[in-house]
């Protein structure tokens, strides 16, 4: 496929598309197929079949339109009309609606002017939710593979890293290292070959966006890769993939085997010089395979334990040859950053940090989902305009960004603005972007807890700061959640917070100790209450002293 | 050059190792493949046991302390045969916060088993997973690879019942 082809089935698409007076388009991304978004299809499609209403109107499956909460969802004519909980028997109504404009019931319809929607700025997600997943056609009508195109036939790699360089992209794993001085790196090093791996081992507990936009629109990542490679000098890739998403696996499955017969992937692509190949690789359940290292290792067929660092991967990563990682999102933001230019990308955001991030909102707070939103967005705006406040009308407490690695931010500190800066001065991190909201029925030691048991069972066992320093810490919080704390136990902790951070191998357990660093900064009288009262205020945890007291 | 030969022949007579064959020569017997075939193997068979790993270790060159090495490392791999049904509850941070330990403690208290064991009968594993992506939803539960989400204990009492008295009618639970 040349460019000419490219744009004549781009062209093609769009008019097949335009011939239908209305699309109906059903959310078909996990959390929604979990809630029979695949019954609810293909009633719809029966039901404008048995009406004979199928030349007017389509069905479309896409991908995850971002309020998960209310799912399976489906929108109509450009997101004009948009309905919540929808089961396979309200089809009908939902005819009834988009073609015979006989309103559906008021409790159906999802008002798509919600905050939670129009708060959002989306680039990464542009495609989410408008594309079927499955169909690379719909991905090239919406200016997909343009990028790559450009890329191949108008720019050297040296200009291609450039825009990423001006656009001010930084890693969106989590530790936010910039992208254009990282691809600088590998394409400046030497060796017989190079390769491009995708971290999508996205393994850290409450968060989907990696999921979301592999399973949404997996042809972006894929393209994002492809120009990685032609910008470095790579001609095979990897794309490590958790088995826990078994939907992303095969749309991305599905997805290469499209790029690869319309030659967007593979020898020659795009009748020009550069060859890329890509394979999926899946995990098997380690969180620390998210390390760059380790994730090399798993790939090369061993353990996940990652090595010291230096040498990076830049210079020797898998099989000893240079390599670039980069996250699913970064890859995803490349080709609007290629279409529109470095510069475009660089309008957006804070000073330090530049773009958007994708976060998936949940815990504690009504809508739960996947956001997009622009850097430099406040926390508050995020967790009570975008998220619409607390259920219950009970009280926030804290919300906790980057998973096992992050920080609990509290109350005082809502109003910060989100980047990797602001959210590190904080004791936080960024992270690769979850954000679980909690309000007062969760216990912020019980949290922490719950962390450092994580982190404890997650040490891969390499490095002794990590593997014994996560579970003495746990022991400690143990102890104190179930009333047994001795008196210096808070003093051991602090300490070894400090040794754990200091002294472990890699980010695992470098970052092990912030969620029990930020509550031991910022919710200190909970642990003394546990520790002094034997009382827990939101009542999840049962020092022992506190039941003595009610048995007596 | 990787020979595309193997050295020993499957441990039995057992057609299902026609699939891990398959996806061992289609990786070339390489050693990096490992993990790509311990999966294919846990995915036809249900679980890891020695037989498989004596035969796919020597078959990929690997030692087989690297084999078990690789399948003790990974949470995925499992090395007991699961029970007829399975019941992973998510116990990432989103599900954790609205309620997986109630669930947990609701099939323990029904099934009489703790994570990761399997009833005496082999008719339920109870597992957890560290997140499954299904935050939206929380708590999320996986019933033989069928995902619902907002889970309460209720529901999942009742699911873990029909399990328990399907078919035998040994386990009678009391309500």
């Amino acid at each position: 496929m040349n460019h000419d082809d490219l744009a004549s089935v781009a062209a093609q698409t769009r008019q097949r598309e335009e011939r239908y007076e209305h699309v109906i388009k059903v959310c078909v991304a996990a959390g929604c197929l979990s809630a029979n978004a695949e019954q609810v299809k293909t009633q719809l499609e029966s039901e404008l079949k048995q009406r004979g209403l199928e030349t007017c109107c389509k069905v479309k499956g896409v991908g995850c339109m971002g309020l998960c909460a209310a799912g399976p969802l489906v929108s109509a004519d450009t997101n004009q009309k948009m309905f919540q909980a929808v089961t396979p028997a309200n089809a009908g109504a939902i005819v009834d609606d988009v073609v015979e404009n006989k309103p559906a019931p008021a409790s159906m319809v999802l008002n798509s002017k919600l905050d939670f929607f129009v708060g959002q700025k989306k680039i990464v997600l542009e495609n989410a939710g408008e594309l079927d997943p499955e169909r690379i056609e719909d991905y090239i009508a919406s200016e997909g593979y343009e990028a790559l195109f450009h890329c191949l036939t108008r720019l050297r790699p040296p200009q291609v890293i450039e825009q990423v360089t001006i656009s001010g992209l930084r890693g969106r794993g989590g530790a936010g290292f910039p992208t254009g001085l990282k691809w600088t790196t590998v394409a400046k090093a030497v060796g017989s070959s190079k390769y491009v791996i995708c971290n999508a081992d996205e393994g850290d507990p409450g968060a989907f966006m990696d999921r979301s936009v592999l399973e949404s629109d997996p042809h972006r990542v894929l393209e994002g890769m492809a120009i990685a490679a032609y910008a470095v000098g790579a001609t095979k890739g990897f794309i490590y993939c958790r088995a826990e998403y078994p939907l992303a696996i095969k749309r991305l499955r599905i997805a290469i085997r499209q790029a690869e017969s319309n030659g967007l992937l593979g020898m020659n692509i795009g009748d020009t010089h550069f060859d890329f190949k890509v394979e999926v690789r899946i995990g098997a359940g380690a969180f620390v395979c998210g390390e760059e290292t380790a994730l090399i290792a798993s790939i090369e067929g061993g353990r996940g334990t990652p090595r010291p660092r230096p040498p990076f991967p830049a210079q020797e990563g898998l099989w000893h040859l240079p390599t670039l990682i980069n996250n699913v999102e970064t890859f995803a933001n490349i080709p609007p950053i290629i279409r529109k230019g470095g510069e475009w990308f660089a309008s957006i955001g804070t000073e330090k940090s530049k773009g958007t991030k994708v976060f998936a909102l949940a815990g504690r707070v009504n809508n739960t989902g996947l956001i997009e939103v622009p850097m430099g967005i406040t926390l508050r705006e995020i967790i009570f305009k975008l998220g619409g406040g607390i259920p219950e009308g009970r009280r926030f407490k804290a919300v906790q960004s980057g998973g096992p690695s992050g920080g609990c931010v509290p109350e005082q500190y809502l109003d910060i603005p989100v980047d990797y800066d602001s959210l590190a001065s904080v004791g936080s991190i960024m992270g690769s972007g979850g954000m679980i909201v909690m309000d007062e029925t969760s216990c912020m030691v019980d949290v922490a807890r719950f962390f450092m048991e994580f982190c404890m069972s997650e040490s891969c066992g390499k490095c002794t700061p990590c593997r014994v320093g996560t579970a003495q810490m746990h022991n400690i919080l143990e102890r104190i959640t179930h009333g047994e704390a001795r008196p210096k136990d808070l003093e051991l902790l602090k300490r070894l917070t400090i040794t754990v951070k200091a002294a472990s191998l890699c980010g695992l357990g470098q970052t092990a100790p912030n969620p029990t660093l930020t509550t031991l900064r910022y919710f200190m009288d909970e642990y003394r209450s546990h520790i002094e009262e034997g009382h827990c205020a939101a009542g999840v945890c049962h020092p022992a002293k506190a039941e003595l007291e009610v048995a007596a | 050059m990787l020979s595309t030969s193997k050295p020993i022949s499957p441990p039995s007579g057992d057609k299902r190792w026609r699939i891990i064959d398959g996806m061992m020569r289609r990786h070339g017997y390489a050693p990096y493949a490992l993990i790509e075939v311990l999966h294919t193997v846990q995915e036809t068979f249900g679980f890891l046991n020695d037989d498989s790993l004596r035969y796919v270790a020597p078959s990929l060159r690997v030692p087989l302390s690297k084999a078990y090495a690789v399948a003790s490392f990974y949470h995925f791999f499992t090395m007991k045969p699961p029970g007829e049904h399975t019941c992973v509850i998510c116990a990432g941070t989103a599900c954790y916060i609205k309620g997986a330990p109630a669930l947990l403690n609701a099939v323990q208290e029904v099934a009489g088993i703790k994570q990761g064991e399997t009833t005496a009968d082999g008719k339920l594993s109870l597992l957890t997973a560290r997140c499954l992506g299904s935050c939206g939803l929380a708590p999320a539960v996986v019933f033989d690879g069928q995902v619902s989400g907002k889970t309460t204990t209720e529901l999942i009492k009742k699911r873990v019942r029909t399990c328990l008295e399907s078919k035998s009618l040994k386990t009678e639970v009391t309500q």
